[in-house]
């Protein structure tokens, strides 16, 4: 059995929710039980935003995420916040270019991605999400790039089909950090 | 032998409850004569409200729903929306339902221009519960509940319902009889015709405001209280159109 | 099976109700469970349906009364604030025996209160939905999927017995997303020769009406109505037992309490302490004979709730005092964790209630 617990956290318009969005859709795709569920409310105007998602073999319990394998952080109040919580042996990854300071925790995986600098550099400025999701994908063993485009397709609507090739290069970006 | 008086088809053979004098019985049968000469009893659904005219849903032939207090214009809403092109739907509502409890829902009934046809019957106080001030109740009017009389200071001025809906952009038609004599008794006719047939033409929310008495928490004799609508009540509450639009357009 | 899609609960409900025939939805926004509303706003002008903005809640709910009338399927949401507001027509719906689905996605109370989930909601929902004597069925999902079922589910509750069902929900059961099947079965509407729809000069007419001065009328169709609710009570109370065979220890739990119970429940399994759920569907119908018959081996009942304790009080009647009945509780918008809960269980086991 596994059950991987993830939380991503941001600020509101980082596109934390999409991110979160299609890792579920991908477990949904790959045949796994999956749960999504958002902060809700006014921080998501501008604020914080955090969504949990549980991809896992089993039947999903509780659809909170308290204790991540897994912590996005794409800004420091989100480190702040939850680097505490994550567990022991767990993963966090955090975006270095917004986030100046390192991890405290020594057990537990860390990986820096300057994802906002070099999602400006390739000329995708609103993509840092899915280049930290690329690493994600990577660090979890599960680029898949069927099960990928698939996901792609589902969280991207039909009116935006242009940006599936962009995206998939954000994540290629990732995966190579 | 020629017939010369009959009931309206619309209307039921049942005793009315309404106390002697009272006008709603009037009202009641003018909007059966309409509904017969439009020949719409069959699709006609009428919303009775919470006030003395609560049992109409006795008194009228077709299929009928009793609302919640003042909210008849709600579920009028629902029931012309649930089927538009089948469904000709009339609420029957007091000062106390439509003026104040209901404001909210005639407000924004009017404002939608629902197409639905309201008839008011504006007495100027609480009939069903004894005869308390009502939003319509005039200034100086002793009621039970402002037996020194209505003091505007504390309890604010009453209501003119067509004066106050004619400022919405919504509304088609908006009027004021009184059935106090016979000519006043046609003109409402005309008016209460005129607010179906507009629903018929699928043409928005008709209000037609009757000057109605109440003899008996108003403490008079019927034909005192008849009189005490030209004297007392026309001034406050002038009769005429207050909003046609379809004629306004026609004349531009 | 159809194609599984990831669905928010809020969004399941609405696509459930059009599958189940729904043509007409009147709202007003409210924290969380807009979704609906927008949902609703997008796909009723597209097939020929109506979503109207109502002025008011109380607006809502009486445009609901007015095509419930009609004889036509037809709903409202809103979340704990403006059920109150509703709660006027959910007894004049009852009073005139009108089918009706109402959403209530629970936030935190009282008064204003919060946007976060909460059941505080409970004893409204079952009990004190307005004035009279009158139930509503209450159906508590627990997951997406159940989102969608119980939508369609309540609706021909509803039409079946003429009654209001109401979707007993909460915040994060209204957000979450899950993967949802959308190929519900879904039973036509029944005849209703009692809507005001026009008597088409071919009946005598129809009165919906809830009002009735003569008391010993009043008093036969409460008779009546009561009569039917036992029917209800009878046939279509629902529940799910977790590990509950040789359960010393008895999790009472729904919606999201219950998911979040099953992930302490699991883990107290790991510990070896013997523990079980029951997951009521129907909060009216309460599950009474199966907490009853669970009192007879359960050691004690732990009532997990994200309110004061207002479940709690049904356990304890269903169980007639066989065993206790604890409370474990987060309320204001907090959630409980699979550990409090886990701790609960084991205290309950440490003191003799299992093991």
């Amino acid at each position: 059995m596994s059950t991987k617990q993830m939380l991503f956290s941001g600020f509101g318009g980082q596109g934390i929710l999409f991110a979160g969005k299609f890792i579920a859709y991908k477990g949904l795709i790959d045949e796994k039980q999956v749960s999504w569920l958002p902060s809700y409310g006014p921080e998501m105007r501008g604020g914080t935003a955090s969504c949990s998602v549980i991809v896992s073999d089993d039947a999903v319990g509780s659809p909170i995420v308290s204790k991540p394998d897994v912590l996005i952080a794409m800004n420091l109040p989100s480190l702040d916040k939850f680097e505490d919580n994550v567990a022991p042996g767990g993963m966090i990854i955090a975006d270095s270019t917004l986030i100046e300071r390192k991890v405290k925790r020594d057990d537990v995986k860390v990986f820096y991605v300057p994802a906002t600098r070099l999602a400006s550099e390739n000329g995708m400025p609103t993509l840092a999400n899915m280049i930290i999701v690329g690493k994600l994908l990577k660090e979890l063993d599960d680029f898949n790039e069927d099960s990928v485009n698939s996901s792609l397709k589902k969280v991207i609507s039909a009116k935006h089909a242009d940006m599936m090739e962009v995206n998939l290069k954000a994540m290629r970006i990732g995966a190579e950090c | 032998m020629a017939v010369v008086f009959e009931k309206p088809h619309a209307l039921a053979d049942v005793p009315l409850h309404y106390c002697p004098g009272c006008t709603h019985g009037i009202v009641h049968r003018l909007v059966a004569e309409v509904i017969d000469e439009l020949g719409i009893e069959g699709k006609t659904i009428g919303v009775a409200p919470v006030g003395c005219s609560v049992m109409a849903y006795n008194y009228f032939n077709c299929d009928m729903i009793e609302a919640a207090h003042g909210r008849a214009p709600a579920v009028a809403t629902g029931v012309k929306r649930a089927n538009p092109e089948e469904h000709i739907v009339f609420t029957y509502q007091g000062d106390g339902d439509l003026a104040s409890i209901g404001m909210a829902e005639t407000v924004h009934a009017a404002a939608r221009n629902e197409n639905i046809t309201i008839i008011f019957i504006n007495n100027a106080i609480y009939g069903m519960t004894g005869g308390q001030m009502a939003p319509t109740s005039l200034p100086g009017q002793v009621t039970q509940t402002s037996p020194y009389g209505r003091d505007v200071k504390a309890c604010g001025f009453p209501i003119r319902v067509c004066e106050m809906l004619a400022e919405l952009d919504g509304p088609e038609y908006l009027t004021r009889v009184t059935v106090n004599s016979v000519k006043n008794v046609n003109n409402a006719t005309k008016a209460i015709k005129k607010a179906f047939q507009n629903q018929i033409d699928g043409k928005g929310f008709s209000l037609v405001e009757v000057l109605s008495t109440c003899p008996t928490n108003w403490g008079m004799t019927p034909q005192k209280a008849l009189e005490w609508i030209d004297e007392k009540m026309i001034p406050y509450y002038p009769l005429g159109v207050y909003k046609d639009r379809s004629a306004e357009e026609g004349t531009k | 099976m159809a194609e599984k899609v990831l669905m928010k609960g809020n969004e399941a409900i609405a696509e459930a109700a059009l599958l189940a025939g729904c043509r007409h939805y009147f709202g007003y926004p409210i924290t969380p469970q807009t979704e609906i509303a927008a949902y609703m706003a997008k796909r009723m002008p597209k097939i020929g349906g109506t979503f109207l903005q109502a002025e008011s809640e109380i607006a809502a709910i009486n445009m609901v009364y007015g095509v419930a009338s009609a004889g036509y399927r037809v709903m409202t949401s809103s979340s704990s604030p403006g059920i109150s507001l509703k709660g006027e027509g959910l007894s004049y719906l009852a009073g005139s025996d009108l089918p009706a689905l109402v959403v209530n996605v629970q936030r935190g109370g009282p008064g204003l209160g919060g946007i976060q989930p909460s059941q505080s909601d409970y004893f409204q929902a079952t009990r004190g939905a307005g004035h009279g004597d009158f139930h509503m069925i209450v159906l508590a999902p627990a997951s997406v999927q159940e989102m969608a079922e119980l939508t369609v589910k309540g609706f021909e509750l509803a039409d079946t017995y003429r009654m209001t069902s109401m979707i007993l929900a909460d915040g994060t059961m209204g957000q979450m997303m899950e993967p949802v099947a959308l190929d519900l079965e879904v039973k036509p509407a029944p005849e209703k020769p009692w809507a005001t729809n026009g008597t088409k000069m071919q009946r005598p007419h129809n009165i919906v009406n809830s009002l009735s001065l003569i008391p010993d009328e009043l008093e036969q169709l409460n008779f009546a109505r009561y009569e039917r609710y036992r029917v209800v009570e009878e046939n279509e109370t629902m529940y799910e037992e977790y590990m509950m065979d040789d359960a010393e220890i008895c999790i009472a739990a729904f919606g999201i309490a219950a998911r979040v119970s099953k992930n302490a429940i699991n883990e107290a399994r790991r510990q070896g302490i013997k523990v079980g759920m029951i997951r009521p569907i129907t909060l009216w119908p309460f599950p009474k004979a199966v907490f009853r018959r669970a009192a007879d081996h359960v050691k004690t009942f732990i009532s997990v709730e994200l309110s004061m304790g207002q479940m709690i009080e049904d356990v304890r009647l269903a169980t007639e005092c066989k065993a206790p009945v604890l409370l474990c509780n987060r309320v204001g918008g907090m959630i409980l964790s699979p550990e409090q809960v886990l701790e609960a269980i084991q205290n309950a086991a440490k003191n003799g209630g299992a093991n």
